[in-house]
């Protein structure tokens, strides 16, 4: 009896072993539900921008006249008008909307390389995780530079009245953000900039990680050997999560 | 033309059609991209204006998440696990609202 024998039966059971539930596997599918977890904790940051948003009082004069103060929740077109080499100029929107036009092509590009991973196409697969990889670095420096303006701020500022970290309250000119006040609107205002762009920032960095991995490894043959190209695809899942969240960040954070 | 490298995975060929899907996939998503930008500057700030960006957001969920991430592709029971779960949201949604709206009423 002491025979480890192995025995093939022709007729598995579900409980045999061997068998794919859901017909994926076990890496996408753990991929698939991490990224449902993922979408719980981005949209409680979002829910919870609203719902602080609508607790503080709307700008009530018109779009064109409108003046930063920490009375009422800003127009983020208003605060979020800079662009790189163009000092003190008004571009509402341009720069994010171009942030969100390179993380969407990075998608294509990454779905690309999961079709060209289908064919077992080495080639086209090294080419597009290249292009993929560039197109997350070159986000990932736009909001660099984004962050550096919003921290640093205009040249006027604005005269505000609040209260400082010592507790007394004071009066002054207050230039860019920090989490304690901004010149852009209330405190909560920058701090949900913070943490929402920067919990989105902190995603497409191990993007860009998981990204430079998969690239390395396609371009030495690390897959070819494998035998298949399934790590393109959960990192291509996880890619187009950062997209997708981008979307929505895009919406509720720049445009309303 | 299958070509047959030295580890024996063979290269299938590329098929026009399927990459043409991506990149009208792709032009859709920047379309819907430009209008929203449009819009932004165009229409005046209200609930209307919102109620179409939401819209056209989950549209561009939509194709991402069907498209790009292949989840049409999936068995049905896999597909539903993921969507169904996102119910919970709109609860949140309601509740974290309201008590937005209450502490407006308190503060102000």
């Amino acid at each position: 009896m002491s025979s480890t024998a192995i025995e093939i039966q022709s007729k598995r059971g579900v409980w045999g072993g061997g068998n794919e539930p859901l017909k994926a596997s076990y890496g996408k599918l753990m991929m698939w539900f991490f990224l449902l977890s993922d979408i719980f904790t981005f949209t409680a940051f979002l829910i919870t921008y609203g719902a602080i948003r609508v607790s503080y009082p709307a700008y009530g004069g018109e779009a064109a006249d409108f003046v930063s103060s920490n009375e009422y929740w800003p127009i983020p077109e208003m605060i979020f008008d800079a662009i790189p080499l163009v000092h003190g100029g008004h571009f509402p929107l341009v720069f994010v909307g171009l942030m969100t036009f390179i993380l969407i092509l990075s998608s294509v590009t990454m779905v690309l390389a999961v079709e060209a991973g289908h064919r077992n196409d080495k080639k086209d697969v090294v080419k597009w995780m290249l292009w993929t990889l560039l197109g997350g670095m070159t986000f990932l420096s736009c909001q660099a530079w984004e962050w550096t303006h919003f921290i640093h701020g205009t040249d006027e500022g604005s005269m505000l009245t609040y209260v400082n970290s010592l507790g007394n309250v004071v009066t002054e000119t207050v230039y860019g953000a920090n989490l304690i006040v901004n010149e852009y609107g209330p405190a909560p205002f920058a701090q949900l900039f913070f943490f929402i762009t920067g919990f989105h920032g902190f995603h497409v960095t191990i993007g860009v990680f998981l990204l430079f991995l998969a690239f390395y490894q396609a371009a030495v043959g690390v897959y070819e050997k494998r035998g298949h190209y399934e790590m393109i695809e959960k990192i291509g899942l996880y890619w187009h999560f950062v997209d997708l969240v981008w979307v929505f960040v895009f919406t509720f954070f720049y445009l309303i | 033309m299958a070509q047959e490298n030295k580890n024996g995975l063979e290269v299938i060929p590329r098929d026009s059609a399927k990459i043409k899907k991506i990149w009208m996939t792709a032009l859709i998503l920047l379309v819907v991209t430009a209008v929203e930008f449009l819009l932004a500057f165009t229409m005046e700030r209200g609930m209307l204006l919102y109620i179409i960006f939401i819209v056209l957001t989950i549209v561009k969920a939509k194709y991402i998440m069907m498209e790009f991430m292949h989840l049409g592709d999936e068995v049905k029971p896999l597909f539903y696990s993921i969507i169904v779960p996102l119910i919970f949201l709109i609860w949140l949604i309601i509740a974290l609202f309201k008590e937005g709206a209450e502490i407006f009423l308190m503060r102000w």
